[in-house]
């Protein structure tokens, strides 16, 4: 403290050795006014928002993909008008969220949408979350769609009828196809989040940009930032492969 | 039986069946034969709407299939099918392969189904690989097991769809042996296959089918030994 205090000292006269000029960068960065705890409640935002967001995205991710399916699967003489109709809405919400950048999605929901809301966090969970689950409905559709038509047929040839073989044949096969994707997708989604700061969203990035705001520099900070997402990517990376071994290990054949 | 009826198939512009019209009769064991792509393989397809017919309508035990009122899980319940590529669940044991339907469809209890699945498999020689996963089994077992899980519906007809053709040669008989012994207690059996040994042997029908439509059709002496079919005999002049 008394150290950061003298060579602030010498910083601001110039006369600092370069030494002593990070060293006090760092110190402003993250130890000065207990700034480490901004980053902490960065992260804990930036988890909390990803949580959600990937609650959101997996549900809508499912349903999106069980109705088009579905929906695709029919028999050509007994088609569904209802399905048939949700199935041209999702369409259009998978194209929609598709086609236009994460960055315009947060505006429109953040200054339009939800102007009204304080809440941005909440704000920009929901719109990673509706995003996301765009991304995932297509990773599930294809892992659906990667299994064999002939296990369809099989399943189908024995009187089970639709749910019944997708519950029991394909969706079972579909998951292992369908889970490195998706956690793909969920590591995207991690580092997404640090986009909701535009709509101020009190994540990583937001608290280190405050900090940046206060000393003037901006090496430590995003240094750091950097660091805590790879960390915390890593860590993700880590949990999904000891799911995925789990899952294997519990069909060995 | 099985009343086909006008029947009519098109993929896009290709008329893979062109009018066909043809009667199954119970305990019959019908074989098709003919050149690939000449349609034998989608005819015995629409018998259980694994594919859906371009139009002609098909009856069975006078229930229209092609009626789009008609609950066709309820009728593919009681007609059997095995694939080229055998098509079991690889998710799953032996065991579960053969009960999982009769279970769900509310044929059998979990006891029952399992006792009648490992009867069938003992009939076929495989009751110790009840707990092994298809990928353990051999292609000629596979199919064995496919027909037993085919079997476990006990359905009053078994479709087979070239049954021996994704088969090392030394597993051919073997499948073949498990179909003469059906046929013998007196399954009706509609088979498409190559194996013109069978359907001499076994065959109490042989209909051969080329461009869409039925050429011949007679019993196995009439096709094999006295052809009079040209299309028939060029073929046969192939073949054998």
């Amino acid at each position: 403290m008394e150290q950061y205090a003298a060579w602030q000292a010498l910083v601001k006269a110039g006369e600092a050795t370069s030494w002593q000029k990070y060293y006090v960068y760092f110190y402003q960065a993250f130890v000065d006014k207990d700034r480490w705890m901004q980053y902490l409640n960065g992260v804990l935002t930036t988890l909390y928002v990803t949580a959600l967001a990937l609650l959101i995205g997996v549900i809508l991710g499912v349903i999106v993909a069980v109705v088009r399916t579905a929906h695709d699967q029919q028999r050509p003489g007994k088609r569904s008008p209802v399905l048939g109709f949700f199935n041209a809405i999702l369409k259009v919400y998978v194209t929609v969220i598709r086609g236009t950048p994460m960055m315009v999605q947060l505006m429109i929901m953040g200054f339009v949408i939800f102007a009204s809301s304080r809440d941005f966090a909440l704000v920009g969970a929901l719109t990673l979350g509706i995003n996301s689950g765009a991304y995932t409905s297509e990773i599930i559709r294809g892992g659906l769609m990667s299994v064999d038509a002939g296990q369809m047929e099989a399943g189908r040839s024995l009187g089970l009828n639709y749910t019944d073989t997708m519950r029991f044949i394909i969706v079972p096969q579909a998951i292992k196809a369908i889970l490195p994707s998706l956690g793909n997708e969920f590591i995207v989604l991690l580092k997404d989040t640090s986009l909701i700061s535009v709509i101020g969203g009190k994540e990583l990035i937001y608290a280190a940009r405050a900090i940046v705001s206060r000393t003037y520099e901006a090496l430590f900070p995003y240094l750091g930032t950097a660091l805590i997402y790879l960390v915390l990517v890593m860590l993700f990376t880590w949990l999904l492969g000891i799911f995925e071994r789990r899952l294997r290990a519990s069909d060995l054949r | 039986m099985i009343y086909v009826n006008n029947l009519c198939k098109r993929f896009g512009k290709l008329q893979v069946l062109d009018n066909i019209s043809e009667h199954i009769q119970k305990g019959e064991c019908l074989v098709l034969i003919g050149p690939s792509g000449s349609g034998k393989s989608t005819f015995l397809r629409c018998l259980n709407l694994l594919e859906e017919p371009t139009s002609g309508e098909i009856l069975f035990d006078n229930v229209k299939l092609t009626d789009p009122n008609t609950d066709i899980n309820k009728m593919r319940q009681r007609m059997g099918m095995v694939f080229q590529h055998f098509n079991l669940f690889p998710n799953m044991t032996i065991l579960k392969n053969l009960t999982l339907a009769p279970i769900r469809t509310g044929l059998r209890s979990r006891e029952e189904a399992e006792k009648k699945a490992l009867e069938l498999l003992r009939r076929v020689g495989l009751e110790d690989k009840a707990n092994a996963y298809p990928a353990q089994l051999s292609g000629g077992q596979k199919q064995r097991v496919a027909i037993v899980r085919a079997l476990c519906m006990e359905p009053e007809v078994m479709l087979f769809d070239e049954p021996t053709s994704a088969l090392d040669p030394e597993m051919v008989g073997e499948v073949l042996d498990v179909m003469k012994t059906l046929a013998r207690d007196g399954m009706t059996m509609v088979v498409v296959t190559h194996e013109m040994g069978f359907a001499r042997e076994v065959g109490t029908r042989v209909l051969f089918l080329d461009e869409g439509r039925i050429q011949a059709s007679g019993t196995p002496d009439e096709i094999f030994n006295h052809p009079q079919n040209e299309r028939l005999k060029s073929f046969l002049a192939k073949v054998l």
